[in-house]
């Protein structure tokens, strides 16, 4: 019975918090850009994200004819699900986790692995050129920044001794891992940005150059499901970031271990679309070269240094 | 200041054997003007631009005049349709125009793209708009007509209004055809589909698409995401402005040319009564003179904003374009102030403006000047001294001094690989010699080097108009010459003459004088010139609008070989083009 409430609240606050970004992202860009954003719709234009949703749901959901139909259909879908599902090990509060299982980490990497089908398939099945390239890019991209993902969270790892979301978080009781682990914290950060193809990692979608990328041939919910996926895929990051490096849910007890957790979130949330606002987009290989010389060599560093120092301790 | 014609003479005779020149023309601007045989013309233009002292590197325009309905044509040899070059010498800082007279059943010339590559986009418009043919040109096509087009629109007897013509019915037959035309045919520009076992991709850039800032195509040859060839096919975007020309009169003409260059506003106004009044002799006071030069520094600086924005965008920055557009918007409020419109004024007059400066004009000019130069430090420091944004423009599309010139770059682009040429500083128009401002120079010729160009060059606009602002002098704002204002109100009361003057003024428009004239600007962009052939009517005969987008945009392939997709969009943020400046 716990467990059905606790999947029911995550999926509800999830896919809510997702659309609700869409509001609060224009309204932060438009702040940072010396503009309003939407501001008619509703008290400070939150019903906005209502007209959205109406909008893109009644939208004629078009299936290109040269179109490969059956991918075209399922590759959306595969972001949504995948997303959803990692959600499953992130404990929001003590006790609050859909499935605190001693894999969690794994299970992260290996649905965010997965989730590159979405991209990849969405790209090819599109059967348009620009389509294509952008499943290319993201495909290559993806996978050079799943390497180091993966290795920049064995430092968390090691110190907490454990693949668990909630072990993590009870081991950060005395010291948050950002601190000893800030190689680490700042490799998952940018691959996490990579991960959602967010500016300016959003090389398979570069708006100036590839028009939208894989989703180009999309319309109606499908792209939809895109849209939203990608929010989604930010709170994500944000989410274990939040966790892994900043102590989750613990946090001074005047305020309940909910609220801090989602304070944690919505910072880096805001820190997601700071850098959207911020930052031009690097070019395709400028891009592979940092991740391969920089961060792999960093994240590799970060896992000798940290196993050293616990071996030495130990 | 002209060419020694004498010494000239003599090397081409040695050369050709004969004198090539039958006639020497004078222009109201006193470029020379030589006439020659088309038989001499590769001759006489492999001498100007290889052989001769100090020579005519540059082809600076290429044009065509349809003579058949010309009634002042003077003691010019007789032509059915004149084909006219003009070249410039940087060394001498002078023009030359060279005038090749041909028979309308013989509308042949020889192509002049093996002594300059960039008259290859030329002889096509000459082509599609006159339909003179240019023997050994690699690919007469038409280039701003759709490949459908019948007749060739700037003879005289083309129509200039669909409703001269039936009803345009758009038929299925219609549709698959032109539908049919815009497919690319690698084949027809030499391009192979394949090399070794990879198969090459052509990818259809545009017309619609967000980083080709307007209706532009390229056709990129992509080898992955490397780009082998590109071909720009332009036109989408062209309205005819040239031919707009033959029926408006001197006067109303003014607003079409706000709308060439779209993001120059009054600055085209500038370009074109430049030309006007050097053919009608109207002097221009001071004060008109000045308003004139701040007016279009003003605009300088609102273009080079709009650049600046967009130019961050196509690099995937996306909040300058916001805070640029915002400082655009404060210099349309002054523009409003004074002239009551925002981006299209059209707001100079023949030898004048529309009307003198409003009161308080100097305290809202001095509070965009004071408030100004802090923003630029902003902008300089978010986008051009960002470290991702110069990885992506440093070395990207360099071009040196002599490609620049022998594809006919102005503006920036010329500067950017270090030679020092702007228009203002060189052949000093509407008083701005008078001015204190520096001109910017880049060193490599790349996309960043033009980039920091344009934003030295808002700085030393800054800067004149500061000096507009101090030393506003006082007196009219435009000139008394009788084409220019209409008789004083006063005495088309009492003198019939007047009177009829006044009327013929106001309704038809002033008549001006015969004869031709181009003076070259320091646009936003690059060069711009208005040919101007008046026949002694209230409209002009011929007007040729050179623009610096289109040589800009024809040498595209050429920097951007070799590079990437990502690469060739940062080019084209870094060329500064707006699409009406080339379709026209």
């Amino acid at each position: 019975m716990h467990t059905a409430i606790v999947i029911v609240v995550v999926l509800l606050v999830v896919i809510s918090i997702a659309a609700g970004l869409i509001w609060v992202e224009r309204r932060l860009l438009a702040l940072w850009q010396d503009r309003l954003g939407p501001n008619r719709v509703g008290p400070l234009g939150l019903m906005q994200v209502l007209a959205d949703m109406i909008k893109i749901f009644f939208k004629e959901d078009w299936i290109p004819p040269f179109a490969d139909k059956a991918v075209f259909i399922i590759a959306p879908a595969i972001t949504m699900v995948t997303t959803l599902l990692s959600f499953a090990f992130i404990p929001w509060a003590p006790n609050f986790v859909v499935f605190d299982s001693n894999f969690g980490i794994l299970f992260f990497l290996g649905f965010s692995s997965l989730g590159v089908y979405s991209v990849v398939l969405a790209g090819w099945s599109s059967n348009n050129k620009y389509s294509l390239l952008g499943g290319m890019r993201a495909s290559a991209q993806m996978l050079t920044y799943e390497v180091f993902m993966g290795i920049s969270l064995m430092g968390v790892v090691m110190m907490a001794d454990s693949f668990s979301f909630s072990a993590i978080v009870k081991a950060q009781q005395h010291m948050w891992f950002f601190i000893p682990q800030f190689a680490g914290f700042v490799v998952f950060f940018i691959a996490g940005i990579a991960e959602t193809h967010r500016l300016p990692f959003d090389i398979p979608e570069a708006e100036g150059e590839l028009v939208a990328g894989y989703h180009t041939e999309y319309s109606g919910m499908k792209f939809g499901m895109f849209f939203v996926g990608e929010y989604m895929g930010i709170t994500l990051i944000s989410a274990i970031i939040a966790t892994l490096f900043f102590g989750g849910w613990l946090g001074p007890s005047f305020l309940p271990p909910f609220v801090w957790f989602f304070l944690k979130t919505f910072f880096f949330i805001g820190v997601f679309i700071l850098l959207r606002a911020g930052l031009p987009r690097p070019r395709y290989d400028q891009l592979m070269e940092f991740g391969w010389k920089i961060l792999f060599p960093l994240s590799l560093v970060n896992l000798l240094v940290t196993a050293a120092v616990l071996l030495f301790i130990k | 200041m002209t060419v020694k014609l004498d010494d000239m003479i003599v090397e081409l005779k040695a050369k050709t054997g004969s004198n090539p020149i039958i006639h020497e023309e004078v222009t109201r601007e006193g470029m020379t003007t030589l006439w020659i045989e088309r038989k001499d013309l590769k001759a006489v233009m492999s001498y100007l631009k290889r052989e001769m002292e100090r020579p005519f590197v540059m082809l600076f325009d290429l044009t065509c005049i349809d003579e058949r309905v010309r009634k002042h044509k003077d003691d010019q040899p007789s032509s059915d349709f004149t084909v006219v070059y003009t070249l410039t010498s940087f060394d001498r800082n002078e023009d030359i125009r060279i005038k090749v007279p041909l028979k309308d059943n013989d509308l042949k010339i020889p192509s002049i793209t093996s002594v300059w590559e960039a008259a290859n986009w030329y002889e096509r418009e000459v082509y599609d708009m006159f339909g003179v043919h240019f023997d050994g040109h690699p690919n007469l096509t038409r280039i701003l007509m759709p490949r459908s087009w019948e007749g060739y629109p700037l003879r005289k007897e083309h129509y200039a209004r669909a409703t001269e013509k039936e009803p345009f019915v758009l038929t299925e037959q219609i549709r698959r055809m032109e539908e049919d035309d815009l497919k690319f045919k690698p084949e027809e520009y030499g391009f192979s589909r394949k090399s070794g076992d990879s198969e090459f991709m052509f990818l259809n850039l545009g017309p619609q698409h967000p980083g080709t800032h307007g209706l532009l195509r390229l056709i990129v040859q992509l080898h992955g995401e490397d780009v082998v060839d590109i071909v720009p096919d332009i036109g989408f975007h062209h309205r005819g402005a040239e031919k707009m020309g033959e029926r408006q009169t001197w006067h109303t003409y003014i607003p079409y040319t706000d709308r060439i260059d779209y993001l120059g506003g009054v600055m085209n106004n500038l370009a074109y009564l430049l030309s006007l009044e050097q053919i009608a002799g109207i002097k221009v006071p001071e004060r008109a003179q000045v308003i004139r030069i701040m007016m279009s520094e003003l605009f300088r600086i609102a273009s080079h904003l709009v650049w600046l924005g967009t130019f961050a965008q196509d690099l995937g920055q996306l909040s300058p374009v916001f805070y640029t557009f915002n400082d655009r918007e404060r210099i349309f409020d002054i523009v409003s102030a004074i002239t009551g419109a925002r981006m299209h004024p059209a707001w100079f007059r023949m030898g004048g403006v529309a009307h003198d400066l409003p009161k308080g004009w100097n305290q809202m000019v001095q509070d965009f000047v004071n408030y100004f130069p802090k923003r630029l430090r902003e902008f300089e420091k978010m986008i051009l001294k960002n470290s991702i944004i110069k990885a992506r423009t440093l070395g990207i599309g360099a071009f040196t001094t002599k490609e620049a010139i022998e594809w006919g770059v102005t503006g920036a682009g010329l500067r950017a690989t270090g030679y020092n040429w702007d228009y203002r500083k060189k052949r000093p128009y509407s008083g701005i010699d008078q001015f204190e401002f520096d001109i910017p120079l880049g060193k490599n010729g790349d996309a960043y080097d033009r980039s920091l160009i344009r934003l030295e060059e808002m700085r030393q606009s800054l800067r004149i108009i500061q000096q507009c602002i101090d030393n506003m002098p006082a007196g009219s704002y435009k000139s008394e010459h009788p084409l220019a204002i209409p008789p004083r109100k006063e005495q088309t009361m009492q003198d019939i003459e007047t009177l009829i003057t006044h009327f013929v003024g106001v309704t038809w428009g002033p008549v001006i004088p015969a004869g031709e004239a181009m003076i070259p600007i320091e646009a936003t962009k690059g060069s711009n010139a208005y040919y101007l052939i008046s026949d002694g009517s209230t409209a002009s005969y011929r007007t040729r609008i050179r623009t610096p987008s289109f040589p800009h945009m024809q040498m595209l392939p050429l920097i951007s070989k070799g590079y990437t997709i990502p690469d060739l969009l940062a080019i084209l943020g870094a060329m500064d083009f707006v699409l009406a400046d080339i379709d026209r």
